[in-house]
């Protein structure tokens, strides 16, 4: 009983937070602390809630009756365990860095900021937790919605363009695929609910499976799979809080995650396997990791280019779930977290730049890293998981989806992995060296604030202690296929 | 015989009797206020009695009310069934909400010395739908038809206070509307000359054996022509656009969630029930009349409504693809598609209701018309007014937990069990297009700063009230679908009487 | 083959009335003419119906007091009576529009009245 209300209290801390932002906007200080402290009670939540699912604890949450057979309640499955824990935990950083890049630059409508952020991490937790497709859609859609403040906030013309390209990529992918490929499903087999193993087995048209597999890729426009990428470098122009925990962890994750959900509890890494669903779709996989990668060497852009790095790394992970072997799928589910920690660290980097100084671009960053060592540092500890080379936590899930490209014996996108990761190093460390070897131009001054550096350190810190603490996570993607 | 006079044992006609009987009452009242207690008791009582029936008639079985004890086929009897009774509910209740909203509202926007009158046409207007929906007789259908159009133009005529246009306006929904209950008049006529009944469950029974006949083929093409005049569907809708702009506003929000569903609701009956032997002849018609005529409507009124910018004007426009919405429901022919149609009809008409509302007061509180950049920085200057109709054009695009969604939902799934592919990419790309319109409104709202052209206005209780109703309305059942999924269950089971597909 | 066309007379009076009435509601410019289309419309309708009733040897469906009287059909007259209210209402309404278009716009030709509206909510 007591395991129950978890998820609820895990749900309503965001929203409460959400709705005192609103009430308390006068207060700053309180107003500001209001999302630290949901976040933490998130957070622990979220823990006990894993801890019951490593522990074969069913945890869930029943609301209502929606329809015929479906409800409209919560299930952890091992995955949303993952994602969960990802999103509850990452917020709290991200509350932290909002309050000092907020304050750093002086930005306004800082009351809609915080409390649509509380909303948007509500709906990134529901999404992670639904126990049905049709519940998952619902809060994906409420997800695309609660960020558009986020990403059209300084409300300027260009920021304005961004977020209705942000809109209409979104919602018409989820509108025109994703939405009737849920109705196909429900028309087939009768129900949505995510069931260990997927529900298509029996009950759908083997035929039929790779074009229903097509509408799902191409339905979550969130995963960012070419040539549905385009919002992402968008939506650069939001805030860099919002880059970083949006962009790079709840919403980009929200749209993986729901990909490799359709693939293991409604599809089911057997059937795809036996019905050959994924072959065209992997290739579009590889191309997107391959052009997203070349198209961000040539970025000067920081955002920019840590948004194709983005777009790269997801298809990595929705790679993992075509490919459709146990170790992928397990590489993938770990990738979530591991991406999602080191991009954030990436983002939050960019985002001190910036604050400190009003640099955006890499090539005014010559002969910075004397001022600012510490965040160079980050940046290159960040850079290197993203490559995947130990002692990062990076380099696990690099490691079992290269092993999983091999189970499945597609030797072609072992190279593809490989020559993405060489790719990842020349424009991940790019900057670093450019801040530590080249001459500076100028003399610049740096002022980024505490509150700024913390979080940083903190996942940075978090990113190296992946590396070794990495089983609850192994054993929570391992049940995910069993 | 006391019985007889009990006011339970005759509420399908009282439904009827006293909003009409109580229309000369509140036009001859002079105090304004007096006429609008006198519209709201009407009102209300229609409300209460829509409701009563609608219970007794959900846990089972059908009324059929006799007027004046005359026996069918020779007198004229109403049908209470699950069908009607979910019509008169939402007429009922729309009915009511547009009421409260009137008071203000008109207040505003018609002289002084009108105002009385105007409660009169409405209670006739409301009389006239409602017996509409519950006649079973055929002639007696077009003595209400005609009873709700005049009345409908002749308050769409009230605009002219203050937009000359809203003349005009009255003039071609009079003379179109006019021709389209003469085509009805002329298909009865055809039918009764081949049948010799006027009662609609007698003229099925005949008409089973019938279908082949070519006059009868003929009436009924009358007969659905007159009615896709009333209904506003493609090509027939040219009246519905300035209609519902240059008439007042609570005029408006009356007719939108009124008129045209309840002509679309007789829509259904003829095609359904009235025809329910005639498959090969229904089916020609849902094929190429209706499917084509929703397929276009949808397009054109979202295509149009985009480039608009008088606001009102974009809400009639989006209102003719909503309908063609409904009518795709109906051209699938399947009981999945008549119990789609009928949650749409029930949402669009809290939606439309509530949006109209909304510009509506905007417009009063500035007294010009509301154009696009009339809605600049309206989330700073209107709060309660903004946030509602925030959600209610969220509800308008699908937003899940909203009830577009249930309508949206439960429309692919009708077509989906009809395996019709196309309409299926047809209705996700435009519901897609929507957004081309529907987000214009929420930007220039919430994302921009008021400047000198933006309306700063204190927003008052008796206008958003009803607002704060409908968008409450439409969140929760949206979420708790039960009355509206439940009643359209009913309502298709009652017209659909082949076995479900 | 001439008996059937001619027998059916009263039909084709209803239809040249009928398409007379509608064409018209559709091509006079001038309001008035306009309502007049509408009446002809109608009354083509009521035409119809009576003629519908008709039975052969048969006289008005009054009452006499005579047992033997071949009635035609009463219906299609009550239907019509009700119609021709019906109608009337519709013309008074449409009459009453015109005068307050006058009033309004100063013409009553749908020509000038678009031109007029045209000329004035474009500037």
């Amino acid at each position: 009983m007591f395991e129950t209300n978890l998820i609820a209290i895990a749900l309503l801390s965001p929203l409460i937070v959400a709705l005192f932002t609103l009430i308390f906007k006068n207060s700053k200080n309180l107003r500001d602390s209001l999302g630290f402290i949901g976040a933490l009670i998130s957070f622990y939540a979220s823990i006990k809630i894993s801890i019951g699912v490593l522990n074969h604890q069913s945890q869930s949450l029943f609301l209502f009756h929606l329809f015929k057979n479906l409800e409209f309640s919560f299930n952890v499955t091992p995955l949303g365990a993952i994602f969960g824990l990802v999103c509850s935990g990452l917020w709290i950083l991200a509350a932290i860095y909002s309050v000092g890049y907020m304050r750093g630059n002086n930005e306004k409508k800082q009351t809609r900021f915080y409390s649509f952020y509380a909303l948007s991490i509500f709906g990134a937790l529901c999404v992670a937790w639904s126990s049905n497709l049709l519940l998952l859609f619902i809060f994906y859609e409420f997800l695309t919605f609660a960020t558009y403040p986020l990403v059209a906030h300084k409300e300027t013309e260009q920021s304005l363009k961004a977020s209705r390209l942000y809109l209409g990529i979104l919602v018409g992918s989820s509108l025109l695929f994703f939405l009737p490929a849920i109705i196909w499903v429900w028309y087939s087999t009768g129900t949505l609910n995510f069931v260990h193993g997927g529900i298509l087995t029996n009950s759908f048209n083997p035929g039929y499976a790779p074009i229903l597999l097509m509408l799902f890729i191409f339905g979550i426009g969130k995963a960012a799979i070419m040539p549905l990428h385009w919002w992402l470098p968008a939506a650069m122009v939001a805030p860099t809080p919002v880059s970083a925990l949006l962009h790079a962890v709840a919403v980009v994750k929200a749209g993986v995650f729901s990909i490799l959900m359709v693939c293991c509890y409604i599809f089911g890494i057997d059937f795809i396997s036996e019905t050959n669903s994924s072959n065209i779709l992997i290739w579009i996989a590889c191309f997107t990791i391959l052009m997203s990668s070349i198209i961000a060497i040539q970025k000067d852009d920081l955002k920019a280019r840590l948004a194709y790095s983005t777009v790269s790394q997801l298809s990595y992970i929705v790679l993992g779930g075509l490919i459709a072997t146990q170790y992928s799928v397990i590489g993938s589910s770990m990738h979530i977290m591991m991406h999602a920690v080191g991009k954030i660290t990436l983002f939050f980097c960019a985002g001190a730049i910036y604050v400190g100084a009003h640099l955006t671009k890499i090539s005014q960053l010559d002969g910075t890293g004397k001022k600012i060592p510490i965040i160079y540092i980050a940046f290159a500890i960040g850079a290197l998981s993203i490559i995947g080379i130990p002692p990062m936590g990076g380099s696990w899930s690099k490691f079992y989806l290269m092993m999983g490209a091999a189970q499945s014996m597609l030797t072609v996108v072992i190279i593809i992995l490989i020559i993405s990761s060489v790719l990842n190093a020349f424009y991940l460390l790019e900057p670093v060296f450019r801040a530590f070897y080249n001459l500076p131009k100028e003399n610049i001054e740096f002022k980024v604030p505490q509150l700024v550096t913390i979080p940083i350190i903190a996942s940075t810190g978090l990113i190296i202690l992946l590396f070794f603490f990495y089983s609850p996570l192994l054993s929570l993607s391992m049940m995910v296929v069993k | 015989m006391i019985e007889n006079l009990a006011i339970e044992n005759n509420l399908p006609a009282l439904q009827v009797v006293v909003p009409l009987l109580l229309a000369p009452i509140a036009a001859l009242l002079t105090v304004p206020f007096l006429s609008w207690l006198v519209a709201m008791a009407g009102a209300l009582f229609c409300l209460y009695s829509s409701i009563t029936l609608f219970l007794k008639v959900s846990s089972g079985g059908t009324i059929n009310y006799y007027m004046g004890g005359w026996l069918p086929p020779y007198g004229i009897e109403y049908v209470i069934d699950g069908a009607s009774s979910f019509m008169i509910v939402i007429i009922s209740f729309m009915g009511l909400i547009a009421t409260i909203y009137a008071y203000t509202s008109l207040k505003f926007e018609i002289s002084k010395n009108s105002q009385s009158k105007v409660y009169g046409m409405w209670l006739l207007a409301l009389g006239g739908l409602l017996g509409l929906v519950t006649t079973g007789d055929a002639f007696n259908l077009f003595v209400f038809l005609e009873i709700s159009s005049l009345s409908s133009v002749t308050l769409v005529a009230l605009g002219a206070n203050k937009d000359k246009r809203a003349l005009t306006a009255a003039f071609n929904y009079l003379l179109i509307g006019a021709v389209g209950a003469t085509f009805y008049v002329i298909g009865v006529g055809l039918l009764y000359s081949v049948t010799g009944t006027l009662n609609i469950a007698d003229l099925t029974i005949k008409l089973s054996e019938l279908s082949d006949n070519n006059a009868v083929k003929a009436g009924v093409s009358f007969i659905i022509i007159g009615l896709m005049v009333k209904a506003a569907i493609y090509p027939l809708h040219i009246w519905l656009p300035a209609a519902y702009t240059f008439a007042p506003t609570a005029v408006s929000v009356l007719l939108t969630a009124t008129a045209t569903k309840a002509a679309l609701y007789v829509l259904a009956r003829i095609l359904f029930t009235l025809l329910s032997n005639a498959d090969e002849f229904t089916h020609i018609i849902l094929q190429w009349v209706f499917l084509p005529a929703s397929i276009i409507a949808i397009f054109f009124g979202t295509i149009r409504a985009i480039y608009e910018n008088d606001i009102k004007k974009l809400l009639a426009f989006s209102s003719l693809s909503q309908i063609g919405y409904i009518t795709i429901g109906l051209s699938l022919g399947t009981a999945s598609g008549i119990m789609a149609s009928f949650i749409h009809i029930a949402n669009h008409s809290m939606m439309k209701a509530a949006l109209f509302m909304g510009i509506g007061s905007i417009s009063i509180l500035s007294n010009q018309r509301v154009k696009l950049n009339s809605l600049q920085g309206l989330g700073q200057s209107m709060p309660i007014t903004s946030i509602c109709l925030t959600i209610v054009i969220l509800s308008l695009l699908g937003l899940p937990l909203t009830i577009g969604f249930i309508s949206k939902i439960f429309l692919l799934k009708a077509v989906f069990n009809h395996g019709n592919w196309p309409v299926l990419f047809i209705i996700v790309l435009t519901s897609f297009l929507a957004m081309g319109y529907a987000w214009k409104l929420i930007e220039q709202i919430w994302m921009k700063e008021p400047n000198e052209n933006s309306i700063k206005f204190i927003e008052k209780p008796s206008l958003y009230i009803p607002m704060i109703v409908l968008a409450f309305l439409n969140i929760v059942l949206g979420i708790y679908t039960f009355p509206v999924v439940n009643g359209a269950l009913k309502s298709s089971e009652a017209i659909f009487w082949k076995v479900l597909s | 083959m001439i008996h059937g066309i001619l027998g059916i007379w009263n039909y084709w009076i209803v239809i040249i009335l009928m398409m007379t009435g509608l064409f018209i509601v559709i091509s006079r410019h001038n309001l008035v003419k306009k309502m007049v289309g509408l009446t002809i419309f109608q009354t083509s309708v009521f035409l119809f119906y009576i003629s519908l009733g008709k039975v052969q040897g048969g006289t008005a469906p009054i009452l006499t007091g005579i047992k033997e009287t071949l009635y035609s059909n009463p219906l299609p007259h009550v239907l019509i009576l009700t119609a021709i209210v019906v109608g009337v209402a519709t013309t008074a309404l449409g009459l009453a529009l015109i005068l307050r278009i006058k009033n309004e716009f100063g013409t009553i030709e749908e020509n000038e009245i678009a031109a007029i509206n045209t000329k004035e909510n474009s500037q």
